[in-house]
């Protein structure tokens, strides 16, 4: 796909995402819109998913995942894109985005496996989990004897989790080549910058010292940047060591005034925030 | 009364070892896990023979359970494998959205829960695991009472699709069920019929109640023993025939008096069938250093308990 195609996705997924979290004034829009390109690039340029069609002209959808790549999202509280990238990459219906958190709906808060929405396959939100989730399925891969690879995906506020450590160092331990970690670095979490919360230091040289390969994307909102990354990461696999990619992003990507703060960690634009929001955006591939 | 001769004692987790080995030879979809726990929980020998199939965790239980869940997402059907402490309370959260709320085929098999773990003290010895597993949706809660009973319910919670929360222990026990049975997830077994008074007993209680039940016999009272090995789903059909036979109940289990087998009885019993019930189980305290017997003895978990708590019941019931 050309960079101005992801480009074009990922301006609707923008438009998807403030409209969800407006539609139901709850939600995490900035996250949400700085791991935007990634998401995109993940799921409509890097990985191998299964593109056969079943009822209603959706993707079929096994859990097994047997010969995909897979993409956990162990942040899951920025569910707003990752329900947007799915739909518009063939999951589901589109219109079903307006449902999101919004009583009786497979489109919850944060992503679950219990409303059997196709696209998720484990449950994320209780933070520092996803990449302990992520080594067992690459592990089950490689008994498998597949050659596919697993991707997860984590905020940098949450690294401060210690389980994230203990799938830190057991990856390299078990030489896990077919795994892709990415570290979204917006630098901002809830209660402010994370360098004043409670710093990471040196992710690059923790990572490293744990044995991981590690990587960077200089600007995560860069859509040629980030297919260039994803296709380096995958270059890196397959010698004995895991990978992990340090994205930088800004948080709120893509509308001005939810840039270069954490107000809009979670926090629900107005109606006149929204219009301004999508003035910025435009409607490439048609609002749900 | 039935008789139980036994010939020989086994811990529980060699039943499950037992399990294990087994498994390991006729299921390839199955894979184990320990947190640096391979001698206790009794899996060398599925190691020995299934290697590749074998993960090494080291002390980091919260990532084992993560990573067991992730096993399954590609058809495998990973044990999990530590103490009884390590593998509840300290994973708690791992467990409720992992496995349960995202319904994995994870299996937790743990050991040397409750007091009976002995020397180690009251920070390994967990009594309140089947409180925290029983209420958590989707999760199936499994308490076997010997060594051929535990073999049997570790093969069948390979078999069952989805959560298993599998619990076991440390100290040798007598061996007193039938070699090669099948175990049936949710049936309560009916160990000994009798008409007084109902013993409902789980894991290493089930045979203190038959001590027990044959001191009382000897008292001229007839007491029916029922075998709860699974907490969850609890037979509720077996425990309301019994209940309405003898009207009144024992519950006997090696946990906290709140939120265990009792608790899931009492609320059977209030929600079908009124009938007054003593528990034999820890009142609200933690354990302590001693040996397994010693302890029983001090926290009221053995057969001459269970007679005082049948005698009272029996007298409550007017």
């Amino acid at each position: 796909m050309q960079t101005k195609e992801l480009q074009d996705i990922a301006s609707q997924v923008r438009r998807d995402i403030v409209r969800m979290v407006h539609g139901c004034q709850s939600g995490h829009p900035g996250g949400s819109l700085g791991c935007t390109d990634v998401i995109v690039g993940l799921y409509f340029q890097q990985m191998k998913i299964n593109n056969r069609k079943g009822k209603g002209g959706f993707l079929t959808f096994n859990m097994d995942a047997t010969n995909e790549d897979l993409f956990f999202l162990s942040n899951g509280h920025i569910s707003p894109v990752f329900y947007s990238v799915l739909a518009h990459r063939g999951y589901f219906d589109k219109a079903e985005l307006a449902t999101f958190r919004k009583i009786n709906s497979r489109l919850q808060g944060h992503p679950t496996t219990h409303e059997h929405l196709p696209g998720i396959r484990i449950a994320s939100g209780s933070l520092g989990q996803g990449l302990s989730v992520a080594i067992g399925a690459a592990l089950a891969k490689r008994l498998n004897g597949e050659k596919t690879t697993v991707y997860c995906l984590m905020g940098d506020g949450e690294q401060q989790e210690g389980q994230v450590w203990e799938a830190a160092q057991a990856a390299p331990h078990h030489k896990l080549d077919n795994l892709v970690g990415i570290i979204d670095l917006n630098g901002q979490q809830i209660d402010g910058p994370t360098e004043k919360v409670m710093s990471n230091r040196d992710l690059k040289a923790k990572y490293k010292a744990f044995g991981w390969n590690v990587m960077e994307i200089k600007d995560g909102n860069d859509m040629e940047q980030v297919v260039a990354g994803l296709r380096k990461a995958k270059r890196l696999l397959g010698k004995g060591q895991p990978v992990m990619i340090l994205l930088k992003t800004e948080m709120g990507a893509g509308v001005d005034f939810m840039m270069g703060s954490h107000k809009w960690h979670g926090v629900a634009p107005n109606d006149e925030q929204l219009a301004a929001a999508l003035a910025q955006l435009p409607e490439t591939l048609g609002d749900y | 009364m039935t008789k139980y001769p036994f010939t020989e004692k086994k811990d529980t987790r060699s039943g499950f070892g037992a399990g294990m080995t087994e498994l390991g030879r006729t299921n390839p979809n199955v894979v184990t896990l320990c947190a640096d726990l391979v001698g206790s929980l009794k899996i060398d020998t599925f190691i020995k023979e299934n290697p590749e199939r074998f993960i090494q965790c080291g002390i980091a239980e919260a990532n084992m359970i993560g990573v067991a869940a992730g096993l399954t997402i590609g058809g495998k059907i990973p044990f999990a494998t530590t103490f009884a402490n390590f593998g509840s309370s300290r994973v708690y959260d791992q467990i409720r959205q992992s496995v349960a709320y995202s319904d994995k085929n994870v299996k937790i098999a743990v050991s040397h829960a409750g007091l009976t773990l002995g020397e180690d003290g009251a920070t390994h010895q967990i009594l309140e695991d089947l409180a925290m597993m029983r209420s958590l949706p989707n999760m199936t809660v499994i308490n076997p009472c010997d060594f051929n009973q535990t073999k049997a319910a570790t093969i069948a919670a390979a078999e069952h699709e989805g959560p298993v929360y599998l619990r076991f222990g440390r100290p040798v026990v007598p061996v007193f069920t039938a070699p090669d049975q099948k175990f049936e997830i949710g049936k309560a077994w009916m160990v000994s019929e009798g008409k007084d008074v109902s013993i409902f007993a789980t894991g290493h209680l089930v045979w203190e109640a038959i001590q027990a039940c044959e001191i009382l016999e000897a008292k001229g009272i007839s007491a029916e023993i029922v075998n709860i090995h699974t907490i969850k789903p609890l037979d509720e059909k077996a425990i309301l025939k019994s209940v309405r036979k003898t009207k009144c109940v024992v519950s006997c289990e090696e946990h906290q008096m709140n939120g265990g087998l009792g608790d899931a009885i009492a609320q059977t019993l209030a929600k079908n069938f009124l009938a007054p019930q003593e528990y034999v189980a820890v009142d609200n305290s933690f354990g302590e250093s001693g040996t397994p017997a010693q302890l029983m003895e001090k926290y009221g978990l053995n057969a001459a308990t269970i007679v005082e708590k049948a005698l009272k019941v029996i007298a409550r019931k007017g």
